[in-house]
């Protein structure tokens, strides 16, 4: 993109986004432990919900937050093959990749993630953070929320 | 420890008992949070959230005192709620839990909310922030503990047995011990023979004693020893169940011979016309297609490599027990077993493919197991370290360490053995022949532990030359095919140009073939060395996140023998605590189907990957059952008609985290 188109793009002055991610217990919870206990640092733009697994992320949670604040959401599971619960991650990818269409339609492209990492990944949980944060800095704030902070 | 807001409803007692009556501590961690977060700050704020009775701040919520304050304000507010804001429910969730149902109340009226891990260690010099954040993630967790149901942990019944997978000599040591506690245990091991690696080696650091012969007599004790069952060429297929109960398919290759018949007597090698590279000589010399795997190997057995057979029958004329059997078929044996110990080694970096240091290129530079096997008296020379190219034995002898370790092109951890063995085989050579010349060229000499530096300190007196540098460039005399190298002695400051006979690679530690398959079997994590991850690097070294299982050896990083020993004791240590009460308990959290709502459409069943939900041919409903439920949720999801709900996650509760992370939006109770 050029120096000026990125210009254009609502930033504000230091804006930061809101994001939620959903960390199933196994993998990516434990990831965001070890990008923790390593001291990685990454914005401060995110919030964490545990939930058991990736294929526990309902539609309906990801449209709640986006409407009631969130600017993007991450959904972020174990690796495939490496499910807690053997092929839950495979159900949250068919699930989230439909709700990412649906999402396009109503003009929140590029708004919702699904990432896999692992226990072990905690320079890569920072890393999703940090990209996460930057592509939603471009996109600005989220038209449809329904309440600003 | 400090009130924030202490003055509200001290003598109400509820009396609409479904008040939520809820109680925030926050923890600072020493100033792991306190340091970042403004603690005070965040319980002012918590504080004025609806049905919060009390916040309180503490050094230490862990400790005795932090916990006998979460005690006397549920006492004195009444509380039903608790929420712990402070580190990772992966840590101390069970503490709490236990702490707040000493005080009469069900263990999962506890929320856990981490500001440590996910807020204070990541945000270190964005403070203000990190105090929102703190407040944030608080106040999402209030508003889900006021909507947290009770649920009644499941106690499971343990089978008294246990399975070990792979007989290095972790596994080994594992196996002996629970054996000893009079524990019946079977041990897998993929080879045909138990022993792992240390049954290859000549002597062992670091006080250089005879591997075998330390190793030969624990051999024979497991195969003696009639709580052992020892299942060799045998491998693990499937493993269902859980803690206490877990189902395993061992399969067990086709030796093509009868091992009650075989005797070991190895006439069937005797008249074999194949040879094949000797893999337990790390391709040095040959074996035959049919073949004891080596003279201590244990079951003493030989095993026919079909793939390179040649089929010419002439094994079985020789057989004077009549074990051979070429139309053998694999076979299985189902288990059920209590507890798993996952021992399944390391195999070594394998240098060929980056032709690292000019190995696979040139005759004379080979890696260090395979100096081992010419190192040893029962190895393809009889002990005589020899140079591949010529068959002489070398005088000048260089070492490299640290090939597949510490270097950002291939592993960048440290494989914690190479510098001792490297040690320990320059001496064992130059005390063999003292007429050799032996360099080590090293980025650092690590020797921890007992006896370590000692040895160290030993090979210097022999006159062992330490060099501290990386080879640069490495050639090979087209001649003599001795091999040069270019190396920065980074102490001197110097550019040198050495010249070895024989050049040998400290090659690392990486993860084993198969790795990956019981990673997946067992459910495991893996490690960024791509070994398997332990519970807790110090607090549960041998535990994994999956109740029941345990690790040791080098299967969960790289160790030395001594400490894979220790760790072997430590796995039989910890399922003893499981196989002794025959009692475990696991997490009360499943699915739930409502059968007021449930409509049998059936959209759940094929979705559960354990098989869990039934229909209730009678009813038309659904039905979950517990005992094969494992909690994950994805039939929630996908039920069409909200009639199932995970307990603990269910949608609501969900859903009240979801409406208050960045705003106040108070969920109705
Ligand atoms: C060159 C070299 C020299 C060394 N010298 C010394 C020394 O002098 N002193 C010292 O203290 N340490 C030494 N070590 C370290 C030592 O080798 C290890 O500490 C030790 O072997 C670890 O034992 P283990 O049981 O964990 O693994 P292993 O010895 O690797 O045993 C693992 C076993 O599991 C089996 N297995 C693997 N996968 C499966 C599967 N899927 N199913 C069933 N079975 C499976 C394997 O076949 C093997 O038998 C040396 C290491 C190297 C590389
Ligand atoms: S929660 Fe998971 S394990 Fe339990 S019934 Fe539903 S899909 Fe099966
Ligand atoms: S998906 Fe829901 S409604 Fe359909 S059978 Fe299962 S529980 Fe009942
Ligand atoms: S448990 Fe992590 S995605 Fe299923």
């Amino acid at each position: 993109m050029s120096a000026e188109v990125a210009a254009e793009i609502p930033k504000g002055n230091g804006w930061e986004p809101n994001i939620l991610a959903f960390c199933c217990n196994w993998c990516s919870y434990a990831g965001a432990d070890l990008a923790g206990v390593s001291r990685f640092q990454y914005p401060p733009t995110v919030r964490i919900l545990r939930v058991m697994c990736s294929s526990r992320v309902e539609p309906a949670f990801i449209l709640k937050a986006l409407k009631d604040g969130a600017d993007g959401v991450l959904v972020a599971g174990c690796h495939i093959g490496d499910c807690h619960y053997i092929d839950g991650n495979k159900n949250a990818e068919i699930r989230i990749n439909n709700t990412k269409k649906a999402l396009a339609k109503l003009g929140l492209d590029g708004r919702l993630r699904l990432e896999w990492i692992s226990a072990s990944e905690g320079l890569r949980f920072s890393e999703v953070i940090r990209d996460f944060t930057e592509e939603i800095k471009k996109l600005g704030e989220n038209p449809v929320k329904e309440v600003k902070k | 420890m400090s009130d924030i807001k202490g003055t509200e409803n001290k003598s109400t007692v509820a009396k609409d008992s479904d008040e939520k009556r809820v109680g925030v501590f926050v923890c600072e961690c020493g100033v792991n949070i306190g340091g970042v977060v403004n603690t005070k700050a965040v319980a002012e704020y918590i504080g004025t959230l609806p049905g919060v009775k009390v916040t309180s701040v503490n050094k230490f919520t862990c400790s005795d005192s932090g916990q006998a304050d979460i005690q006397s304000k549920i006492k004195e507010y009444n509380l039903n709620r608790v929420v712990v804001a402070a580190c990772s429910p992966k840590t101390h969730e069970p503490t709490f839990r236990a702490c707040i149902e000493q005080m009469g109340l069900n263990q999962y009226f506890l929320e856990f909310v981490n500001i440590r891990d996910h807020c204070s260690w990541i945000h270190m010099w964005e403070k203000e922030k990190a105090t929102e954040k703190a407040k944030d993630l608080i106040r999402m967790g209030v508003e889900r503990s006021k909507l947290l149901e009770p649920l009644q942990a499941s106690e499971v019944p343990v089978t008294d047995k246990a399975l070990v997978v792979g007989a290095g000599v972790a596994g080994m040591q594992s196996a002996l011990d629970l054996a000893d506690m009079g524990f019946q245990v079977y041990l897998v091991e993929k080879e045909p023979s138990i022993g792992g690696r240390m049954a290859r080696f000549d002597k062992v650091f670091p006080t250089n004693d005879c591997s075998i012969c330390i190793l030969g007599p624990k051999m024979v004790e497991v195969a003696r020893n009639k709580n052992i069952k020892i299942m060799s060429y045998s491998e693990v297929k499937a493993v269902d169940g859980y803690v206490g109960n877990f189902n395993v398919k061992i399969e067990h290759k086709p030796r093509y011979l009868d091992v009650t018949k075989c005797t070991g007597c190895a006439k069937c090698s005797e008249v074999c016309p194949v040879e094949v590279p000797y893999d337990f000589n790390e391709g040095f010399g040959t074996r035959k297609a049919i073949y004891v795997p080596f003279p201590q190997a244990v079951p003493l057995r030989a095993v026919l490599d079909k793939e390179n057979c040649i089929n010419c029958k002439a094994c079985a004329k020789a057989c004077q027990s009549g074990a051979i059997n070429y139309d053998m078929q694999p076979s299985y044996t189902d288990l059920n077993v209590g507890v798993i110990i996952g021992a399944v080694g390391f195999k070594t970096y394998d240098p060929e493919p980056r032709h690292d240091f000019g190995y696979g290129l040139y005759d004379n530079i080979i890696t260090a197991m395979e100096f081992e096997r010419l190192l040893n008296a029962a190895g393809p020379t009889g002990g005589h370290v020899v140079r591949p190219s010529d068959c002489k034995e070398p005088i000048r002898v260089g070492f490299v360490n640290c090939v597949g370790s510490r270097d950002k092109a291939t592993n960048i951890y440290c494989s914690g053995v190479c510098c001792m063995y490297t040690i320990k085989n320059a001496q064992l050579l130059k005390e063999k022949r003292p007429e050799t010349d032996h360099t080590i060229m090293y980025m650092d000499i690590r020797t921890p532990f007992r006896g370590y530096e000692e040895s160290y300190n030993r090979s210097r007196n022999l006159g062992v030359k330490f060099l501290r540098g990386r080879p640069v460039e490495v050639k090979e005399d087209p001649v003599t095919k001795n091999i040069k190298v270019r190396v920065e002695d980074t102490l001197a400051g110097e550019i040198r140009n050495l010249e070895f006979d024989l050049m040998v690679l400290a090659t690392g530690i990486v993860p084993n073939e198969g790795i990956g398959q019981i990673q997946q079997l067992l459910k495991l994590s893996k490690a960024a060395d791509g070994l398997l991850m332990e519970a807790h690097p110090k607090l549960k070294p041998v535990d994994t996140t999956i109740d029941g299982v345990f690790l040791a050896g080098c299967a969960s990083g790289p160790k030395d023998i001594p400490y894979a020993v220790s760790q072997g004791s430590a796995c039989a240590s910890r399922a003893t605590i499981l196989l002794k009460n025959k009692k475990a308990i696991t997490e009360g959290i499943t699915a739930v189907v409502n059968p007021d709502v449930c409509v049998g459409c059936q959209v759940c069943i094929p979705m559960c990957p354990f098989q869990a939900i039934k229909m209730d041919e009678k009813e038309g409903r659904a039905n979950v059952v517990k005992a094969l439920c494992k909690g994950c949720g994805t039939c929630v999801t996908a039920c069409p008609t909200g009639a199932l709900e995970q307990s603990h996650f269910k949608n609501a509760q969900i859903l009240a985290q979801v409406k208050n992370v960045f705003r106040f939006q108070e969920v109705a109770v």
